[in-house]
């Protein structure tokens, strides 16, 4: 019997049977009902996911009128800074706008996170200022919340990493505490003046990465921003499909932060009074690709069946069904992207 | 979606300010601008579209709206606040 190509979840070539490749659907998608303790997709859908994946051609899209927009992370980050290209922060954006034909942007700084952002303001400002001043597709601004940033020596408080292994569980507690409290002034801070300067909203990437600390930190900044300037559009990307229990005890609005899976995160973003939420799913390197996209799929529907607002899951190296690798094969990246708008219902990637 | 190319970045804007999903951020724009929501991904006709609005286009072209030019109008035309043109307005003293 033919064999179907695809690829494991580290991008390395694979060979599937019709069985195996519905075998890796299936198991992929019981395994993110399971964990998230949410609904598995439907015969229905996994038969669209079969098709899907199956397909000879090797990029693969949308029917015409189902197409979604895109929004960024470290978008500036990527052309001058990854690729080497010699062009400014500017000129990033406009190549984005006019070559790419990207349907938003997003700028940020190399460090890419709030508090060393802090320092620079001024710089910043100005930069967004002048992009505003020339670009038409909105453009966002975009850091992360970064707690491990403020532990020593990078910053004043005593490291929680390594108070755990000690065994200095309280103090390890009051340390994130304490980063929490620090991050959500420098967030507002930051957040505050590139919205002054004509951002069209403000992106919190990666945000959790830290652990539950680092997501309490993200929501009351959120919070806060939106108390004080009601109109600011804010795009809140996770770190990963379940919140790092590094903290352990940490509540928003009475929910336990330590544990919470993709659709729960939502729940809580949507209070806070985020605007478009990005959920991420982690890829498994050792499992299939078909594997990785059903259970994203799944975990995404999840959030797209409860959300008042919209959802762009992330769909890039290691997260979505993506291959973990900086040079993810268009193959996968195309039918990890049909997949979660056909089947997980996105509104955007 | 395909950005200026299209209606891309006019559908992540109203997605944005108004906090729609996607079909109804579609068909809001696709009413705005008169046409269906199959033709806001097609570059033929967003062409026309765009160049016919002044909302800015891919292709520069003289006298063509760019940059804030471009949002001034897309933001009257949509009917949705751009920050940026908010204080354009604000610092230029400009009252339109």
């Amino acid at each position: 019997m033919k064999k179907i190509f695809s690829r494991m979840g580290d991008g390395s070539a694979l060979w599937l049977s019709e069985d195996e490749l519905r075998q890796d659907l299936r198991t992929g998608t019981e395994d993110a009902a399971d964990r998230g303790k949410i609904g598995p997709l439907s015969d229905d859908e996994l038969e669209r996911l079969f098709e899907i994946c199956a397909a000879p051609q090797k990029v693969v899209s949308v029917e015409p009128g189902q197409e979604v927009v895109h929004s960024f992370d470290a978008g500036t980050l990527k052309f001058p800074l990854r690729g080497g290209v010699p062009v400014d922060r500017l000129g990033t954006v406009m190549a984005h706008e006019r070559a790419f034909c990207s349907d938003t942007f997003e700028v940020g700084h190399s460090d890419y996170s709030f508090k060393p952002v802090k320092a620079i303001i001024a710089e910043e400002r100005q930069s967004m200022e002048q992009i505003q001043l020339n670009a038409t597709i909105p453009v966002y601004y975009g850091a992360m919340p970064n707690l491990g940033l403020y532990t020593k020596p990078d910053g004043p408080i005593d490291n929680w990493s390594e108070l755990l292994p000690m065994g200095k569980v309280q103090e390890a507690r009051e340390a994130q505490e304490e980063a929490c409290e620090m991050a959500i002034q420098d967030i507002f801070f930051v957040a505050e003046a590139m919205h002054e300067a004509g951002s069209d909203g403000i992106n919190f990437d990666t945000v959790g990465a830290s652990g539950d600390a680092d997501f309490l930190a993200s929501l009351l900044a959120v919070e806060k921003l939106k108390k004080a300037i009601p109109e600011i559009h804010i795009e809140m990307g996770m770190a990963g499909e379940f919140v790092l229990g590094m903290h352990g005890g940490l509540k928003y609005n009475d929910t336990r932060l330590a544990g919470l899976y993709c659709h729960k995160q939502l729940e809580l973003a949507e209070k806070a009074g985020v605007d478009i939420f990005g959920p991420v799913i982690n890829t498994k390197s050792n499992k299939s690709v078909p594997w990785n996209i059903a259970r994203s799929c799944t975990f995404v529907k999840a959030c797209s069946e409860i959300s008042k607002i919209p959802i762009h899951p992330n769909a890039g190296m290691g997260v979505g069904g993506v291959p973990v690798t900086s040079t993810a094969p268009v193959d996968a990246i195309s039918r990890a992207s049909v997949a979660l708008i056909e089947i997980g219902k996105a509104d955007g990637l | 979606m395909g950005g200026v190319r299209t209606a891309g970045d006019l559908v992540a804007r109203v997605m944005a300010s108004k906090a729609l999903r996607v079909n109804e951020a579609k068909k809001y724009v696709a009413d705005k601008l008169g046409i269906s929501v199959f033709d806001l991904c097609d570059s033929q006709v967003m062409r026309e579209v765009r160049e016919d609005l002044n909302i800015g286009h891919v292709l520069a072209r003289p006298g063509g709206a760019i940059g804030i030019e471009a949002k001034f109008r897309i933001a009257k035309l949509l009917d949705i606040e751009i920050n940026s043109v908010k204080r354009f307005k604000e610092r230029s003293e400009c009252s339109l």
